[in-house]
């Protein structure tokens, strides 16, 4: 399976993950996700042929309900907790999106 | 007064033996003598709790009902948004968080009455076995205090076990109560997924994630239990089952009852003390009536990886949300940057590093090439270790087996190597892969330089928490382990 993990392949999941990983980070994880990654690869000596998988333990629940109008949260509830914030427009601002 | 029960506290309350202010009082102080040394607390909340003491006062002498946890003192991990009281997760990136809204589990306990008191320490987003990846600082163990409280709820654990509070709430992924409940001598109950509304729980893995309360005596947990559980319209995995009443079962009859040991899991690389314990608790329960059966969990060894690949999955899906944008960290660190460098410099700034570590894992476990060899197969196993249990249940009515490998490791000890923390949580982390609940109770001491408790775990069917209730109270009513205190 895997080949062990290189310092690009840390580098691949770091931006899939949008995390800025620092020079030292990148080192560090390289060794310790090789490390633990090493020790998952256990679970593919496994036979599952035919088996299914389990993404959740209630997975058959009935979680339907009546499509009903309810109280959510006020705008200046939910614009509180923002870095940056324009109440009166009600919105969110962020920085430039294209071209950036 | 702060040594007593959930129960004690209520009744002597509800018969105006003491007041709920005076109660409160008692406890804040125990807070400020201790919390310095210990560091159990992200936030005290004295002057909410002394006015919400004071109501439930003025509701008694005015002869209106306040509930089954009035005037009791509780602390909820800082995972769990209170309305209004900061919320940071112990992460920098929610270090300025205020919850526009109460979780549920915390909506459910202020109306039954209960006080709360301050919001714990724990593991960063409840990822970590030892509380050391709190943006806050480690919590210490009240046994002793070079050695970790477990974690995540190490917070919630250490508050109980110094009697800073008689009950908290932690909540548990792959051990995060049932760990530290151990590690610090006090009982830790993690119910079925689903018992309990996660709303309001801030999410790490949302199929495995469950709230459950920490106390000194599973009658105390069965209280909790019995107003924390039940379905709830915000969270569509809450469980519609009927809710028994917790505290009927809490007999001290075990006559009859099956007790599952799976030997060959629970042999290998355990402590030799926490092996006595271990096998001292299963004897007692049998001489109360219960009987031993051997049970086999094959796949059981597999749990540990099993649970990495999905825990991390789900976790790096779930922490996608924290960008600085609705709420937490934003970074400042260039005023010209466009927006993705805003999103990967706010998560690298606001994060630390085993989050990090999970975030990245479990990105490359679902990404393409790595999915079906990872998480899919870890969704496999997942299926063939359901498929241990329900044989194992035929057998047996619960499983025992240590919560923890060994008694509570040193500060630091694990740090540099996450693979061995994550080996800690070998016995625990079965039962949120399967979703069953699970119950740690105080079963004894490992004589180093300090005591340090050791904990036996019981495991039990889908929504079986009476019969876990039913055995940890008959076993306190045999032993004195829950009884005995740190100095």
């Amino acid at each position: 399976m895997a080949a062990a993990l290189t310092l690009a392949d840390v580098e691949r999941i770091a931006a899939l993950a949008h995390l800025e990983l620092t020079a030292e980070e990148k080192v560090l994880f390289t060794r310790q996700l090789a490390d633990i990654l090493a020790y998952a690869q256990q679970v593919q000596a496994i036979d599952t042929s035919g088996v299914p998988a389990t993404a959740h333990v209630h997975a058959r629940q009935q979680t339907e309900r009546e499509d009903e109008p309810h109280d959510s949260l006020s705008l200046a509830d939910a614009l509180g907790n923002a870095p940056d914030a324009v109440p009166d427009a009600g919105l969110f601002r962020v920085s430039r999106a294209i071209g950036g | 007064m702060v040594g007593g029960s959930a129960r004690a506290i209520h009744d002597g309350i509800a018969a105006g033996r003491v007041s709920a202010v005076e109660v409160c009082r008692a406890f804040l102080e125990r807070i400020e003598a201790v919390n310095p040394a210990l560091n159990a607390f992200n936030l005290v909340a004295a002057d909410r709790a002394l006015a919400r003491a004071g109501e439930i006062d003025r509701r008694r002498a005015a002869g209106e009902s306040t509930g089954p946890l009035a005037g009791v003192p509780v602390a909820i991990k800082d995972n769990l948004c209170v309305r209004g009281m900061r919320t940071t997760a112990s992460s920098r990136i929610l270090d300025r968080f205020i919850p526009p809204y109460d979780a549920t589990a915390v909506q459910r306990l202020e109306a039954a009455g209960a006080v709360i008191v301050g919001k714990t320490n724990c593991d960063e987003f409840a990822m970590g076995s030892s509380n050391e990846n709190s943006a806050y600082g480690p919590v210490r163990n009240p046994w002793a205090a070079d050695r970790t409280p477990g974690g995540s709820s190490g917070g919630s654990a250490a508050a109980v076990a110094a009697r800073c509070a008689p009950l908290a709430l932690g909540s548990d992924t792959g051990g995060s109560i049932r760990q530290p409940a151990s590690f610090c001598g006090v009982v830790g109950l993690k119910p079925t997924y689903g018992r309990v509304s996660r709303y309001g729980l801030l999410a790490f893995a949302s199929s495995l994630d469950q709230i459950g309360p920490i106390g000194t005596t599973a009658s105390d947990a069965a209280l909790a239990l019995s107003v924390l559980a039940g379905p709830d319209p915000a969270d569509a995995t809450s469980s519609r089952q009927p809710v028994p009443d917790f505290m009927a079962a809490l007999t001290g009859d075990v006559e009859g009852l099956r007790i599952g040991v799976p030997r060959a899991f629970v042999t290998e690389g355990v402590d030799e003390d926490v092996r006595q314990a271990f096998d001292e608790a299963l004897d007692t329960l049998r001489r109360a009536g219960a009987t031993l059966v051997d049970i086999d969990l094959p796949h059981a060894t597999y749990a540990t990886p099993v649970y990495y690949l999905v825990a991390t999955a789900e976790a790096s899906s779930n922490l996608a949300r924290y960008d600085g944008v609705r709420y937490g960290h934003r970074s400042r660190a260039d005023g010209n940057q466009g927006l993705k460098e805003m999103y990967s410099r706010t998560r690298d700034e606001g994060f630390g590093a085993e989050v990090k570590r999970r975030i990245m894992l479990g990105t490359y476990v679902l990404s393409a090439g790595y999915y079906d060899a990872f998480y899919l197969k870890a969704q496999q196993v997942r299926t063939l270790l359901r498929q241990d249990y329900d044989a194992a249940f035929e057998k047996a009515d619960v499983v025992a087996m240590p919560t923890s490998p060994t008694p509570p490791f040193r500060l630091g000890e694990k740090t540099d190597d996450p693979l061995q923390m994550y080996l800690a949580d070998v016995f625990t982390v079965s039962a949120n892969l399967v979703g069953l609940p699970a119950i740690s109770v105080p079963c004894g001491f490992a004589e180093r330089s300090e005591r340090l408790p050791v904990g036996l775990q019981l495991t039990g069917r889908l929504f079986d928490e009476s019969t876990l209730l039913k055995l940890s109270d008959a076993y306190e009513r045999l032993t004195d382990w829950h009884t005995q205190r740190p100095t």
